[in-house]
């Protein structure tokens, strides 16, 4: 049995514990809020810009434009979405079983399959396990906004677009991230990103006749970018908002079962004590009775 | 005939203006256009530029790094990639891109993406103009 002061020790270190838990599920309570707002606010302009692309995609040749060719899918690439850091229970585990699940599947099917991770828990696990990455953005939770998003979107894009005739070019491109579905539930989630796939729906979206400046080809090739750009940024904010609702999970976990090992171990040093006291006066009751 | 017409500029952020306004200038790829009430419907892609709102009180001017305008007889909608209203400009913080994409240009680095600085360099350029007024 350990000593009362052992114990007491050991109470005082869950408890700082605890409190370190509970500080960061308050701190990513936050950032899921913030999240969630910006996903929201990111909806008028994606949902505009879907809208208009579906209207051109329908009056335009798809087959021209690069980024909605479809061509037979021999070099694949996969972007691997994780978080940079940990302590959010299951969520990168998750992620990176199941890119390497798919990895695999693409390996057996393409000629070539290329990675790309955004988040250095997918960049570890991957490296750990030989694979060669052709890019990776690490460290843009510490600067999370719309222009770092930009950068990264724009050297995917580069790379999909510009080298598409060489040996080193790609042919579509997934992305496999967390999609934050409640605050308990995230789903691992495989999109294209590349090529751009219109929803084409019959409803009228746009019953006007417009004049397109300078032409329609080229008012296409000025909203499709910034379409994938606002693509990529809704899938990070989602990936984002899923770490988060994780990491808060599990630290709400981790508060729980401090305090019930706080409670626990406050039981057994009572019991200690009073084993204690019980044990003292047994001696004196025995040295009184050892003086008659 | 109401002699204003709906502007609402929207970034992924988020609705960055809406007003009714009297005159929209906005930076076309073939140069800038105006819009007043009663325009045609047209669809223009956007450039990096300067966007004018003439409002009865006054004017705002926003930069932007491009996007699309959708325009209809009585309202505008301008989807820009980035918007900033010419108060909140950090004009250190463009001069210090604009120092950067310099940089690289002159640099005679064979990895420097030529294309990539001269767009960062014309959106610095651009977001010091207009927050200079000038």
């Amino acid at each position: 049995m350990p000593s009362l002061k052992q114990i007491k020790r050991r109470i005082g270190s869950v408890n700082n514990t605890k409190q370190i838990t509970r500080a960061m599920k308050m701190v990513s309570a936050a950032k899921l809020r913030r999240a969630q707002d910006s996903m929201m606010a990111a909806r008028p302009y994606s949902d505009r810009l879907r809208a208009l692309i579906r209207d051109l995609a329908a009056r335009t040749d798809r087959g021209l434009h690069p980024l909605l060719a479809e061509r037979e899918p021999r070099r694949v690439c996969v972007v691997v979405v994780t978080s940079d850091r940990g302590l959010a229970g299951s969520f990168n585990l998750n992620i990176n079983r199941r890119a390497h699940k798919v990895v695999r599947e693409m390996e057996r099917q393409a000629e070539e399959v290329k990675l790309i991770a955004i988040g250095r828990k997918g960049y570890d696990y991957f490296r750990k396990r030989g694979y060669e990455f052709i890019q990776h953005h690490i460290g843009l939770s510490r600067d999370f906004t719309f222009s770092n998003v930009l950068s990264i979107g724009e050297a995917i894009r580069n790379r999909y677009v510009e080298t598409h005739d060489e040996d080193t070019g790609l042919d579509r491109v997934y992305l496999i991230y967390n999609e934050f579905k409640n605050v308990v539930t995230q789903e691992v989630i495989t999109e294209q990103l590349f090529p751009i796939v219109p929803e084409l729906k019959t409803e009228e979206q746009y019953p006007v006749d417009y004049v397109y400046e300078p032409s329609e080809p080229q008012v296409l090739d000025s909203i499709l970018p910034r379409y994938a750009n606002v693509m990529l940024w809704h899938v990070l904010l989602e990936s984002f908002a899923a770490e988060h609702a994780a990491r808060m999970n599990a630290m709400e976990n981790a508060t729980n079962n401090a305090a019930d090992l706080i409670e626990s171990l406050t039981l057994q040093y009572n019991k200690a004590r009073q084993a204690a006291i019980t044990k003292e006066i047994l001696e004196v009751v025995a040295g009184a009775e050892g003086l008659e | 005939m109401p002699d204003t017409i709906k502007l609402e500029i929207i970034s992924p952020s988020g609705l960055v203006y809406q007003d009714d306004v009297r005159h929209v200038q906005a930076p076309g790829e073939m140069g800038y256009f105006g819009v007043l009430n009663g325009h045609t419907p047209m669809i223009s892609a956007l450039d990096v530029g300067r966007i004018t709102a003439d409002r009865d009180g006054g004017r705002d001017l926003f930069a932007t790094s491009g996007g699309v305008a959708e325009v209809h007889a009585d309202s505008v909608i301008i989807l820009a990639e980035t918007a900033e209203r010419r108060s909140q400009i950090d004009v250190d913080r463009a001069e210090a891109a604009k120092q950067r994409a310099e940089q690289r240009l002159h640099s005679h680095d064979p990895t420097v993406d030529f294309e990539r600085a001269s767009t960062a360099l014309m959106r610095a350029f651009n977001r010091i103009r207009v927050a200079r007024g000038v």
